[in-house]
């Protein structure tokens, strides 16, 4: 083919062009698929249950990714100020994954009871209260809005679609057990959403106030479980790097 | 480009006409453009030699770079890749050398020890600022000095769950939950006469008779604060006895009345405080140094 003829048509270069991109898209992408060495082999991590689900909702509603990252990366000043860094496994059951880019605040991928309840609560109704010379943003509504959990079940069988092992069928729910143990499994179990999360947000004093489920209790509930779920006492270091 | 009998430079043009009359010189690439593009197709080749790079089938090339790393008092050669060489840093970077030698000297010896020895003093207090920067300041405040009602200062030499330093690193290792339960029954003339007691317990000017009248309701606080109100460091309950309130922010209240009521408040509401256990984020020797300059901080019983 003469290069003048597809200069001069419009759509034939379109055409080719997307051939030529999709080839480099393709050679960079789908091995990916396939290499399944990548992502560690860890205890513990689980999906979110219903509770932390939405309270991670509200963390990507209230665009709190703009300022905080949660990876830490594989660097040694990373490592002495926030703890072990990020794993590939830790976000599996993450979609989107919220790793980030910006750091205008701390990152918070290790922030799980390093601070209290009551302190979170404190901070997002307005972070002055706590860090005088923070330029965070407040977020008092999280404190004063019901927070809406009707539509739970649909949540969760939307990232069930996308291989987050949440279970609907006693074949499934029992798998669950077999991984996560009966009390776990329990909670990720589809048809029992509401009244997991109910029993979460009452079984804990998240925002001081246990009268009421709040979007509050949701967003502590997420902050304080980010980052705790592999055990990195049990690993040896070369383990991790194996992987890479 | 418009005149195409422009013949000074002898260059062909591409044949395309435009318009007519528009054509386009084919000028070749300069030249340093092509030698650097050439260069980085060479870089790239080296590249995948010798670091990871392509994918095959399930796995993946690991490049011939090596990393030396330590394992189990043993020395190893992993490939190269961003964690290794991670883990190499960790172990053999000249700062992490320089810091190690101090944390074991730190690590092996006494709070006394420490205490005595102005280059390990000067060494634990340097980093546990950072530490304290990191972990504890969003609560306790850059200095220390606590932001009343929720979390105490530590820059006083009043503490609720003893301030030596065995005890101070229990709080940190373990961390504290405050707990003094509520008393929603104390009401009326019988609050404002319990909180009036409380008060001159500590000096405060209120009336004799009211607290006079008070002291017996204090009955019921004895278990906990003690019966001179001295407070109790097994418990974490306040001494009431001293100038410096841990909770309840009584210097900065105005008035009398207004005393009064923070203290009524405490007695009908009660209080629920946690300082969350640090055993497990830090590590012993970080927790020791922390406790070091927490000592100091408070000018250390
Ligand atoms: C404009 C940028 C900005 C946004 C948006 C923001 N933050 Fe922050 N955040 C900060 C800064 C700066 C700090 C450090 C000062 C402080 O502690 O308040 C911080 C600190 C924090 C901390 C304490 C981290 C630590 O380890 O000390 C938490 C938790 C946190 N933010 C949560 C949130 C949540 C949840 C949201 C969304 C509701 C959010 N932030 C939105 C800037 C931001
Ligand atoms: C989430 C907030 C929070 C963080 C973070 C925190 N503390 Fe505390 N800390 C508290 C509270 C609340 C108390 C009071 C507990 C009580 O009411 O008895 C406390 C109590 C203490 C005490 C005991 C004080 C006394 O009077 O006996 C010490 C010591 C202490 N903290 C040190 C630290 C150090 C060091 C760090 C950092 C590693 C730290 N804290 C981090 C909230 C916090
Ligand atoms: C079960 C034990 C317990 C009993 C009973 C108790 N307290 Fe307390 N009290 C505490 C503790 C623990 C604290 C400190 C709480 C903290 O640090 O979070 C405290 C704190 C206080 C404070 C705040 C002191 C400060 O430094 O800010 C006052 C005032 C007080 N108590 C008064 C009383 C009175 C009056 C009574 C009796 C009606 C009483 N307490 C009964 C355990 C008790």
């Amino acid at each position: 083919m003469k290069h003048e003829s597809i200069e001069i048509n419009a759509g034939l270069l379109i055409i080719l062009t997307l051939v030529v991109i999709s080839i480099g898209g393709l050679v960079e992408i789908v091995p990916l698929f396939h290499i399944k060495n990548t992502v560690e082999e860890v205890k513990g991590v689980r999906p979110y249950t219903p509770l932390e689900l939405r309270g991670r909702d509200l963390y990507i509603r209230e665009g709190c990714y703009a300022c905080h990252s949660q990876m830490v990366r594989p660097f040694r000043d990373e490592m002495l100020r926030y703890g072990h860094y990020s794993l590939a496994a830790e976000s599996k059951y993450d979609h989107p994954f919220q790793w980030g880019s910006k750091r205008t605040g701390p990152d918070i991928a290790r922030l799980g009871g390093k601070y209290s309840d009551e302190w979170h609560t404190q901070h997002l109704i307005r972070p002055q209260n706590v860090v005088p010379e923070s330029i965070m943003p407040a977020y008092p509504w999280l404190a004063q809005n019901e927070l809406k959990y009707d539509d739970i079940e649909k949540r969760m069988k939307a990232l069930k679609m996308t291989g987050v092992p949440y279970s609907l069928t006693e074949e499934e729910y029992q798998a669950n057990v077999a991984e996560y143990g009966k009390e776990m499994a329990d909670k990720l179990h589809i048809p029992n959403a509401k009244a997991t999360l109910e029993a979460e947000a009452t079984s804990r004093n998240w925002d001081g106030d246990k009268s009421r489920i709040t979007e509050m209790d949701a967003m502590v509930a997420y902050l304080q479980m980010l980052g705790t779920l592999v055990d990195f006492k049990q690993y040896e270091q070369g383990y991790f790097a194996s992987f890479r | 480009m418009t005149n195409p009998t422009n013949k000074s430079k002898q260059v062909e043009t591409t044949g395309h006409v435009w318009d007519g009359d528009l054509r386009e010189y084919n000028n070749p690439l300069p030249n340093w453009w092509l030698w650097a593009f050439y260069a980085t197709i060479v870089f790239s080749i080296i590249y995948w030699v010798i670091y990871p790079a392509w994918p095959v089938g399930k796995s993946f090339t690991r490049g011939i770079a090596t990393v030396t790393v330590e394992e189990n008092g043993q020395t190893k050669e992993m490939p190269w890749n961003s964690r290794s060489q991670l883990i190499a840093e960790m172990q053999s970077s000249p700062a992490a050398v320089k810091q190690r030698e101090y944390i074991e000297k730190v690590a092996a010896a006494s709070y006394e020890e420490i205490f005595a020895n102005p280059d390990m003093m000067a060494f634990a207090r340097s980093m546990a600022k950072g530490y304290f920067g990191d972990y504890c300041a969003a609560c306790h405040g850059q200095g220390g000095q606590g932001n009343l009602p929720f979390f105490p200062n530590l820059a006083d030499d009043d503490w609720l769950w003893g301030g030596q330093v065995e005890q101070i690193q229990v709080s940190l290792q373990a961390g504290r939950k405050g707990n003094m339960p509520a008393f929603p029954n104390i009401q009326g003339q019988a609050l404002d006469d319990l909180a009036s007691y409380v008060l001159s317990l500590s000096g405060e000017a209120v009336d004799a008779a009211a607290a006079e009248r008070g002291k017996q309701g204090y009955a019921m606080c004895m278990g906990c604060h003690g019966a001179e109100g001295k407070g109790n460091p097994m418990l974490g309950a306040a001494n009431l006895t001293d100038k410096a309130w841990s909770v309840i922010n009584i210097p900065a209240a105005g008035s009398i009345e207004e005393k009064k009521k923070l203290v009524a408040g405490v007695i009908n509401k009660g209080i629920a405080r946690e300082m969350p256990a640090f055993g497990n984020r830090l590590k012993p020797e970080e927790i020791k140094m922390l406790t070091v300059y927490v000592h100091e901080l408070g000018g250390g019983k």
